[in-house]
């Protein structure tokens, strides 16, 4: 009789207790220093926020007293991604539908979908060095070294993989009646997949495409060899064939210098960085529920 | 009736038409095969510029930590040992973090409401920069952790992993920031695969008198457990290649130490910091050291992916 009563002194309950506690410190252990940081980062940088800031270059390092701002550093990352999603998107976006709508799982179409794993797992440097064998020590770019082009393909390799999945997964989710039903009445298959699936997928590959672009934003480590940095304003459309600044490249530079002033603009553009990826990442989130949630009913 | 038949039949597509179909399948097709011309550019172009270090070095490239620009002695092994060391010490102490959150987010300890907000926040925290966390590392975690490292070093200075004074950045550091990179990979994937065990699995367990626990460790992990290992093994790639938190808080230096209290060395560090500057052989030596850190989380990854495809689940 007793027996159908929980029995705190039982082993398998006291194991139980210690595992559940256990479960309950990693996951403390985990996020406490994770809250910690985002807050920490928010907090430090957005007490360095002036207006300043968005309008003026940077000094130099050795001048203590003003650090001046990061415009040419904010102007150049929204360059840099620019150029990386020009290339990035419609490339991916071409190649996710052919292994979407034209590929029957062949040889070709598994090493395709193999590659762009592999790509995805290329460690970021190394799309770095890439480029800066390929383009900027052969100079092939009208004569120019380091410039913002070459660090817009940098990035674009590390969006290439993330384009093509998304786009790949968003197709596959469009239901198959769809596209029967566009055949069925004499579509031919670009009409087809112009005009019905991809519409129809674009909400998913969109929020992917935006969340792959707001990553590579943050990149640093294939910038630092190809886009490398620099202190002034960007005036023209001349300056994409010279050295180009970046919040990340300014983040990774100021940090190391010994001068308080650096370290503090590098703060302010960590806020800017973290503060619109995360609004991005958050946005993109509370899309998707939403249109779950409709889709539901 | 006879009539209309006909003309079914002889509506045919215009030329027009049909060319522009063939041309946007041609133009997806080679698009497509784009990653495959990448990746093999990148494998190529790495390796026929590491080739004059190559067959000047050899393997010895492997073993020696003479890193020298002056006398032109080049080898990479303080930074091929560094890369190993923290990514797979980062992965020892992330593992059982992860895992361990991820069943608490996936259990039912407390309401939906709250592992959901608890998920997407560490799923969040994957997105922030590295060289923000880097920046972060150098202001905030190593003035926290000075005085534990000296602490360790007076009481397990025995040890040789702790034998060195501890003076600023060092590589344990470094592991350290690469633990805070690696939990959201870790917990997201973990989870995931934690949730796609059928449910059916849990009751069985608990409909023969299995305790919650003896259910997790005997039912419901070894089922989850190929997924986990696929992120494991992605988390490893990533600590790999991760360069700018690493290469701002492990102190750059090539002189080999067992200690991990003393600056170190990682293949990125290594790239990130004497690219910009090198000339001459040592760029070779640089794209050599490049191409072992490639051929390392390429093989990594591709095993990852086999592991997927041969343990996937199938119920």
């Amino acid at each position: 009789m007793n027996s159908l009563y929980y029995q705190k002194r039982l082993s398998r309950n006291i194991g139980d207790k210690f595992f559940t506690s256990l479960s309950v410190i990693c996951a403390l252990i985990a996020i406490l220093p994770l809250i910690f940081l985002v807050t920490y980062i928010l907090y430090k940088g957005g007490s360095q926020i002036t207006p300043e800031l968005f309008t003026l270059e940077p000094n130099p390092p050795g001048d203590d007293l003003d650090a001046g701002g990061i415009n040419p550093a904010l102007i150049g990352t929204l360059i840099i991604t620019t150029i990386a999603s020009i290339i990035a998107i419609p490339v991916g976006v071409g190649g996710g539908i052919y292994l979407a709508e034209y590929s029957k799982g062949g040889a070709f179409s598994r090493f395709i979908r193999f590659g762009v794993n592999v790509l995805a797992g290329v460690p970021s440097i190394i799309a770095g060095v890439f480029i800066y064998a390929l383009i900027v020590s052969t100079k092939i770019l009208f004569g120019s070294m380091y410039s913002g082009l070459a660090g817009g393909m940098a990035l674009s390799i590390l969006m290439l993989p993330t384009v093509i999945k998304t786009t790949d997964e968003g197709l596959k989710l469009v239901p198959n009646e769809l596209r029967y039903a566009s055949l069925g009445v004499g579509a031919s298959m670009y009409t087809t997949i112009l005009k019905v699936t991809l519409p129809s997928a674009f909400r998913s590959i969109a929020t992917g495409v935006v969340l792959g672009i707001a990553r590579a934003a943050g990149e640093t480590a294939p910038l630092i060899f190809t886009a490398l940095f620099s202190y002034y304003y960007i005036t023209g459309f001349g300056d994409l064939f010279y050295e180009m600044g970046s919040l990340a490249v300014l983040i990774y530079n100021f940090a190391l210098e010994p001068y308080d002033a650096q370290n503090k603009l590098a703060w302010a553009a960590s806020f800017i960085l973290v503060l619109s990826i995360l609004s991005v990442n958050i946005f993109s989130r509370i899309l998707a529920v939403f249109t779950e949630k409709t889709k539901r009913v | 009736m006879e009539e209309k038949l006909t003309l079914f039949k002889n509506r045919k597509r215009f030329g027009i038409e049909k060319n522009i179909d063939i041309i946007f399948k041609n133009t997806a097709l080679v698009l497509s095969s784009f990653v495959a011309i990448i990746l093999l550019g990148i494998i190529l172009v790495v390796f026929s510029q590491s080739f004059e270090s190559f067959s000047r070095y050899g393997l010895r490239f492997l073993v020696t930590s003479e890193w020298n620009p002056v006398k032109d002695e080049y080898g990479a092994f303080t930074a091929i040992y560094g890369t190993l060391v923290t990514s797979f010490l980062s992965l020892l102490i992330t593992i059982p973090l992860g895992v361990g959150t991820a069943i608490f987010i996936t259990e039912d300890f407390v309401p939906k409401v709250v592992r959901e907000i608890i998920g997407s926040f560490v799923e969040l925290l994957a997105a922030i920069p590295s060289v923000v966390l880097g920046l972060w590392a150098i202001f905030v975690m190593e003035p926290f952790f000075r005085a534990f490292f000296v602490f360790l070093h007076n009481f397990f200075g025995w040890i040789p992993l702790f034998s060195t004074e501890p003076t600023g950045r060092n590589s344990l550091l470094a592991i350290l920031i690469l633990v805070v990179m690696l939990l959201p990979i870790v917990t997201s994937i973990a989870r995931d695969s934690l949730n796609q065990v059928p449910k059916k699995l849990r009751n069985a367990a608990y409909g023969i008198g299995a305790s919650r626990w003896k259910t997790i460790f005997s039912v419901i992990l070894p089922a989850a457990l190929s997924g986990i290992m696929a992120g494991v093994l992605l988390a490893l790639g990533r600590a790999m290649g991760e360069t700018m938190a690493v290469t701002m808080i492990i102190g750059n230096s090539n002189a080999f130490s067992w200690s991990l209290l003393s600056p170190g060395y990682t293949i990125s560090s290594m790239l990130a910091n004497q690219f910009g500057e090198a000339d001459g052989s040592q760029v070779s030596s640089l794209f050599y050291a490049a191409f072992v850190l490639m051929i390392l989380s390429l093989v990594v990854n591709i095993f990852a992916q086999w592991l997927v495809k041969k343990f996937s689940l199938k119920y």
